[in-house]
């Protein structure tokens, strides 16, 4: 899983501008630099790179199961929805 | 010229008020407002005109005309419901306020349909019942003087979606010839102004959301101005087709199960479809035919929040909203209902519900707000105009249509929203709320005529 892990910084990482080592697992997406427009385009490139489809409706962003409060809770939802797809 | 298609010189009997005698300077407002000198008869003081609505037509998925629109708005009718078109499967959004078993066979012929995309269909179907009910036939200098402005975000998606499908889809290499002239955004005003033979300003504006308030707002000014006589204004959409959804479905601001303004369980907004067309017209020459006059518009206002592309702001929707009280020569105590933006979104209604709040201060509390979206959905380009109605509807009927599909408050959004059920209540001036995405705010006043 650390590949699926290190590609999710690098995708995270790319959209705030930041240099993957910058990112730290307990910053929110704010703290990241990340605006709720950015959090819809990262979504989309979590997505596109691992082929899974991500519950996230932006009008109730801490309703969704799919958690967004930090980076590592983006990497375990993203990892979770990886292994459900193998 | 076409006029000979401009069929029913009378409006209908129901829509009519024998008797009553237009224009007259009678209430102790209006001879308030004669005293000011700001208005004499249907000319003001600065030489500006006046402005009657003297018809309306609409079609959208409460109704296919006016009078079943409003029955669907007094009964807080939701016309929400499962898409029905190819592919609906293939998407995460399937619900909208979609024109149900739409068979342009019923109000067009052939040659006709070949060149109408269903945005001009709408738009003409709203066009056709908003001029019978004026009773104006556009021959001689009144043509010459006569114009059309109409608002649509995406004039003919369903003709580019079937026209892409067609080349990337099947790989075909042929398309129909009439495919430019189809998906045009200016395609149904122009159809209207080859109708009705209107032969002065014509065009479309397209301010995504906005797009009918912006017509219908410039529609005013023209004929305030002096410039036309008639306007024929609102606005329509088409946009409930694969990839017009599909589009939307990318921004996550959808919600797959209904359309909840101001509620604190709302999820997003829904999509409708549909148009609603009406006559604007000069005071004078309406109340000299003895036309029957449905409300004044008398204020717009727009601007630009310069900030964001998608987030509304508080500040923007304030400025237009105080602007077009302003421009109204309006005291905020006098607005009994506004036609809220209110898309069921989190970030719109509660940056509405804050603009609102602090553009009338102790009166927000007094006045009443409803989103009409949660009944028809969100008409996008063509939805300023489908919400007029429910102004209307207010100003001329005393029904405050609802904001239906509430179930819990939301501290952000504490202002009588009408939750639910109609209401009565007369009412004097209103105002209609349009914020697009883009950061443009457009807000038409009216009052009772």
């Amino acid at each position: 899983m650390t590949e699926v892990r290190d590609r999710i910084i690098q995708i995270i990482a790319e959209q705030a501008m930041l240099d993957p080592s910058e990112l730290k697992l307990d910053m929110s997406p704010q703290e990241i630099g990340i605006d709720s427009l950015g959090l819809v385009e990262s979504i989309f490139a979590l997505e596109e790179a691992f082929d899974i489809s991500v519950p996230f409706n932006a009008n109730e962003p801490e309703k969704s199961e799919f958690d967004i409060s930090s980076l590592g809770s983006i990497i375990a939802a993203v990892e979770k929805l990886v292994a459900e797809k193998a | 010229m076409n006029a000979k298609k401009a069929k029913g010189e009378k409006p209908p009997k129901s829509e009519r008020k024998p008797g009553k005698v237009k224009g007259k300077v009678k209430s102790a407002t209006k001879i308030a407002r004669t005293v000011l000198g700001r208005v004499i008869m249907g000319r003001q003081a600065n030489g500006m005109r006046r402005v009657a609505i003297t018809g309306m037509g609409t079609i959208n998925a409460l109704g296919r005309d006016v009078p079943s629109t409003f029955a669907a708005m007094r009964e807080g009718r939701c016309g929400i419901g499962p898409l029905d078109f190819r592919d609906v499967d293939r998407l995460a959004i399937r619900i909208g306020g979609q024109v149900r078993d739409w068979e342009p066979e019923t109000y067009f012929n052939r040659q006709q349909i070949v060149l109408y995309d269903k945005f001009t269909q709408f738009t003409l179907l709203a066009a056709r019942e908003a001029v019978e009910q004026s009773g104006l036939i556009f021959e001689g200098e009144l043509g010459l003087r006569s114009g059309v402005v109409l608002g649509t975000a995406a004039g003919g998606m369903n003709t580019w979606d079937e026209n892409y499908r067609t080349v990337y889809e099947e790989g075909k290499n042929r398309v129909h010839p009439f495919v430019v002239p189809k998906l045009m955004n200016n395609a149904a005003c122009s159809h209207v102004s080859m109708e009705y033979g209107l032969l002065g300003p014509s065009f479309t504006v397209a301010t995504a959301c906005a797009s009918s308030n912006h017509a219908m707002g410039l529609a005013f000014n023209m004929v305030r101005s002096g410039a036309a006589t008639v306007m024929l204004t609102g606005g329509s959409e088409a946009m409930l087709c694969f990839g017009g959804v599909k589009a939307w479905e990318g921004l996550r601001v959808m919600s797959k199960d209904a359309c909840r303004p101001f509620s604190a369980t709302r999820n997003g907004m829904v999509q409708g479809e549909g148009a609603g067309v009406f006559v604007f017209e000069d005071w004078e020459h309406a109340v000299a035919r003895g036309a029957d006059i449905l409300a004044e518009v008398v204020g717009f206002s727009m601007c630009a929040d310069a900030q964001d592309i998608v987030m509304p702001s508080a500040i923007g929707a304030e400025r237009a909203i105080t602007g077009a009280m302003q421009d109204a020569h309006m005291r905020p105590e006098e607005v009994g209902y506004i036609n809220a933006h209110g898309t069921g979104t989190a970030a719109n209604d509660k940056t509405e519900c804050a603009a609102v709040a602090h553009a009338f201060g102790h009166h927000a509390d007094r006045l009443m707000i409803s989103s009409t979206k949660s009944m028809h959905g969100h008409l996008i380009g063509g939805t300023g105009a489908v919400e007029l109605l429910a102004c209307i509807m207010a100003l001329r009927e005393g029904v405050i249509a609802p904001t239906i599909g509430y179930e819990e408050p939301d501290p952000e959004c504490a202002l009588d929203v009408v939750p639910n059920e109609a209401r009565e209540a007369r009412v004097e001036a209103v105002l209609s709320n349009a914020f697009a995405f883009g950061g443009l705010n457009a807000v038409i006043a009216l009052r009772k005529a």
